[in-house]
């Protein structure tokens, strides 16, 4: 990828370093412990309004807990949760989409069936009932979310893997005698890579809302956690007086969810072209890009190189 | 000796799962026999529809036949076990047409070539990189190209590659799909020739499908000529083209110009399109829009006939 | 009796900017054009044939792409001075294009008639029962049987070759002086492309129209073309009638094509390759394009591009050798 330096997504990429920074180095950073509070400094107001302290530049809940750290520490829960989701269900779902898109018949259409039933779950119901049936905990939300995100994988790879299986290299490495799992993992997987990652990065931003609204709705994960979509919960009785402990987190997620969604916004756009030069010819009007090697051309088959009329 | 007895694929129509079975068949190929012997290069031409790229792909068993037997060295393909499969994966290889689509562009040179060269073979990787090089070598391009991506190479190079993997096992027979119709025009002079010097170098057996009668006459020594998924005619291949004795054939050679404004055959125009193999014309599938067309072409199908030594067609005149 | 020709291109120049440095596309091509007559040109991919039609059109993709010098006079008038509302006047009525792909020419979300009438309507002001004669009548000379049932068919009720010859019908439906054809039959089959051609041919001899054929095919050009424009690198190396230039190729390049193609009229020994690569359009070597891969290459070649030489009345090539060969002959 030669991208120059204007096109570069420096915006996306500097709030999710911080994103990253923050949920590494949290202890570090955050003044005050996430879960702490101290009952006697509760519900004050952020560092430039009356009554703030700098003790709490962004102010504290209705337990005395310091915002601004919760959020820090929160940004933890919405990374380990997205990566541990989109990993499981990426994993799965590609590895359904792969075997789908390239057997076909029947085991194509019987998986895709699958699928279409796993895209009409309702997410709710299901972290419900999750919910009444055990403990919510940090693990269980995680399943419920890979649950509802596998068929999305599975969709857009088994479409990638369509393309990319009419490409005449497939057919020729049935010729060379390979087996179907050696094309899987050699030819059909590495060019559905580009695909992988756009919706991979494209997913967090839809995790991330999912989290916050299980949270938010008491199904996800448990209090005492810092779980952005818990604070914002807990801000909910107090947006006329106190209204600092749901906007701050609320701002922390649409800044991280659009910068993943301008991020893969970005990756489609400059892993895309590429993908489709695929099989079709690159329409130059000049010729090769720079000299092509294999100067040995020249080496060929000497006769009638030379021409004589 | 590579030899297919009465192949016929046919298609369901219907894409996806039919759960009564499709109604409809695309008749892709009907009681096609041909063969190829060691050495030697059959050109098979046709137009869109003719079904030589189905045949291609059952020589290739890429594609099973619905009827018909693929004998290879006299053995039917239907009774390959493991080994024999292996066997003739390594003595029938490939090279397509689109030389873009036909090398992983995310795999290198080297890895590319020695793909027909499979696992288990008790090859050391040091006498797999040897081989390729060599190989490299045989189709005129410098043996350190192994290490480097398909898109630093123009089209007629990669072809080159193409035909290189296509060498690689040692192959007997390599089915050539169009293997130059991609290519720019001054660059398939290079292929042709290439393709020529390694036949005769390595003593390879060719099934060239084409639809360039110029190309295929270059290279053929028997050429077969298909139409609507069946033969039509078979022969020598000048005798062919000096004398054909089909009138679809004669229509073919009339269509594909010579390089000389004066050196025009009888310009026989035909009429009507190029038939679906959904619905084949009934009798002859010739009949609609053949110049001499009869009466009875219409309701028989002609026998195939040796109409005179080594010349085969199916024609009622 | 010597008549002006239709169209006179002077020096065109089509130059385009790209991050890479400048591609000269087209860069100098001279050529005229009588009304009726059918000009071949022929050329590898690179040669700047498909570019040069374009900027007779003024359709070249900007802002990448600019013509850059040079005239082009359509009965006169200079095309590459007019506005835009002019141009686009010309462009149906009196200079029409088919193209390559008979898939994308035409718009799948149209029945045919709509797709010929908005032309018609548009050059011709015609409205109803009017609109739909004419439109009958496009199709019809086209040998499109069934004219009146096809008229509320879509495109992908119509084989390649059909589709093809309703572009060609849209083409000439306002009866143009001039049709562009770039490599209109190359994504048909034989027989089909033979059928065309023929059309074609009756086509232009009942209305007069001139045609530029883009092609790579010899073949076509021996059979189809009055006169041929050999173009490598942006330029025209050489030119003159179908037979002058069959007969007796004056330059390297064209004798070197003639040789390494296959024939389907006799049994080639050998074909005589062309060695090396076509060329890199944004770094042109100085002298002659041609010279890295010319056999017959002089010193001088790489030095200054060759003169156009005059081999014989109506023929020229533009080559060193073929200069000092007419310099030998007196």
């Amino acid at each position: 990828m030669r991208a120059r330096s204007r096109d570069l997504p420096w915006f996306p990429g500097a709030v999710l370093a911080a994103l990253v920074l923050a949920a590494v180095f949290a202890p570090l950073l955050a003044p005050q412990s996430p879960t702490a509070g101290d009952i006697t400094a509760k519900l004050i107001p952020p560092i430039w309004m009356e009554g703030g302290s700098s003790e709490h530049p962004l102010g504290t809940d209705r337990f005395g807990r310091d915002v601004l750290s919760r959020i820090i520490y929160g940004s933890r829960i919405s990374l380990l949760v997205s990566l541990i989701a989109i990993g499981v269900a990426g994993t799965f779902g590609t590895l359904l989409g792969l075997i789908s898109g390239y057997r076909g018949g029947f085991t194509d259409v019987f998986l895709m069936r699958v699928t279409d039933i796993a895209l009409s779950l309702p997410i709710i119901l299901i972290a419900v009932v999750m919910v009444a049936v055990s403990e919510p905990t940090f693990q269980n939300v995680v399943l419920v979310i890979a649950l509802l995100l596998w068929p999305r994988f599975a969709r857009q790879i088994r479409g990638e893997t369509l393309a990319v299986k009419e490409q005449d290299f497939v057919a020729l490495a049935v010729v060379a005698g390979r087996s179907s799992v050696w094309i899987i993992s050699r030819h059909i997987f590495p060019n559905v890579v580009p695909t992988l990652l756009v919706v991979s990065t494209l997913q967090v931003g839809y995790v991330i809302l999912l989290e916050g609204t299980l949270s938010f709705l008491g199904v996800g994960v448990p209090p005492p956690s810092p779980a952005w979509g818990l604070m914002i919960a807990d801000g909910r009785g107090f947006l006329a007086t106190a209204w600092w402990i749901s906007l701050f987190p609320g701002l922390a997620m649409l800044l991280t969810v659009l910068a993943v969604n301008l991020m893969g916004d970005w990756l489609r756009d400059h892993l895309d072209p590429k993908l489709r030069q695929l099989g079709g010819r690159a329409v130059v009007l000049a010729s090769a890009d720079g000299v092509p090697v294999g100067h040995g051309v020249q080496e060929a088959p000497a006769q009638g190189a030379v021409a004589s009329d | 000796m590579l030899r297919g007895i009465g192949l016929t694929k046919h298609f369901p129509a219907s894409a996806g799962f039919a759960l009564g079975g499709a109604h409809r068949w695309v008749k892709a190929l009907d009681g096609v026999s041909v063969q190829v012997a060691e050495g030697e290069t059959l050109g098979i031409v046709g137009e869109s529809g003719s079904g030589k790229t189905t045949l291609a792909k059952v020589f290739l068993l890429l594609e099973r036949p619905t009827a018909g037997s693929l004998l290879f060295d006299g053995k039917d393909v239907q009774t390959f076990g493991r080994a024999d499969f292996a066997r003739y994966r390594r003595s029938v290889q490939a090279v397509f047409q689109d030389p873009y689509s036909s090398l992983n562009p995310r795999m290198r040179v080297e890895q590319i070539v020695a793909e027909p060269l499979g696992p288990g073979n008790g090859v050391s990787r040091a006498s797999v990189r040897e081989r390729v090089a060599d190989v490299l070598h045989l189709v005129g391009l410098r043996r350190d190209s192994a290490a480097l991506y398909p898109h630093e190479f123009s089209g007629g190079q990669r072809q080159r590659i193409a035909i290189a993997r296509a060498l690689v096992t040692y192959p007997k027979f390599i089915i050539l799909d169009e293997p130059v119709s991609a290519l720019d025009v001054s660059i398939r002079a290079q292929i042709l020739n290439l393709l020529k010097h390694l036949q005769e170098k390595l003593g390879l057996a060719y099934i060239m499908i084409s639809h360039d009668l110029a190309a295929a006459r270059y290279l053929a020594t028997r050429l077969a000529v298909m139409y609507c998924g069946k033969l039509v005619e078979t022969g020598d291949c000048e005798a062919v083209y000096s004398e054909p004795l089909h009138p679809y054939t004669e229509a073919l050679l009339s269509a594909a110009l010579p390089l000389h404004p004066s050196a025009q055959r009888k310009r026989i125009v035909l009429t009507g399109e190029v038939p679906n193999p959904t619905n084949p014309p009934a009798g002859c599938r010739f009949h609609p829009r053949c110049p001499k067309a009869m009466p009875h072409c219409q309701s028989q199908e002609p026998e195939w006939r040796e109409v005179r030594p080594g010349r085969f067609t199916a024609c009622h005149l | 009796m010597p008549s002006s020709p239709l169209l006179v291109v002077e020096d065109l120049k089509t130059y385009f900017f790209t991050r890479r440095g400048i591609t000269k596309a087209v860069d100098g091509v001279s050529f005229t054009l009588d009304a009726g007559e059918t000009l071949a040109l022929v050329g590898e991919s690179g040669s700047g044939k498909s570019v040069t039609c374009l900027s007779l059109v003024r359709l070249v993709p900007e802002p990448a792409g600019r013509i850059v010098g040079g005239r082009v006079l359509l009965e006169g008038q200079d095309l590459l001075q007019k506005s835009l509302a002019e141009m686009r006047r010309v462009r149906g009525k009196q200079i029409a294009m088919v193209l390559q792909d008979p898939m994308t020419s035409l718009n799948p979300a149209l029945t045919i008639g709509t797709q010929v009438g908005e032309v018609v309507r548009l050059h011709q002001g015609l409205r109803g029962t009017g609109l739909r004669e004419r439109v009958l009548e496009a199709l019809r000379r086209l040998r499109i049987s069934a004219a009146d049932t096809r008229l509320g068919q879509y495109p992908h009720q119509f084989s390649g070759g059909m589709r093809q010859r309703v572009s060609s019908a849209i083409a000439l439906s306002c009866a143009p002086r001039l049709l562009i054809a770039d490599e209109p039959t190359t994504s048909l089959d034989v027989t089909i492309q033979a059928q065309y051609l023929e059309l074609l041919k009756e086509v232009q001899a009942s209305a007069g129209v001139a045609v530029i054929l883009v092609t790579h095919d010899f073949g076509i050009v021996a059979a189809n073309a009055d006169r041929v424009a050999v173009m490598y690198a942006g330029k025209i190396v050489e030119m003159g009638s179908t037979l002058q230039v069959f007969d007796s190729p004056s330059h390297p390049y064209t004798r070197a094509l003639m040789r390494c193609l296959p024939d389907v009229g006799l049994r080639r020994e050998q074909l005589v390759e062309i060695g090396g690569q076509p060329p890199d359009l944004a770094q042109l070597p100085p002298g002659c394009p041609f010279a890295p891969r010319c056999p017959e290459r002089q010193p001088i070649c790489e030095q200054a591009y060759p003169p156009a030489v005059t081999v014989e009345s109506g023929h020229v090539a533009s080559c060193w050798v073929a200069a000092s060969a007419a310099v030998g002959r007196g």
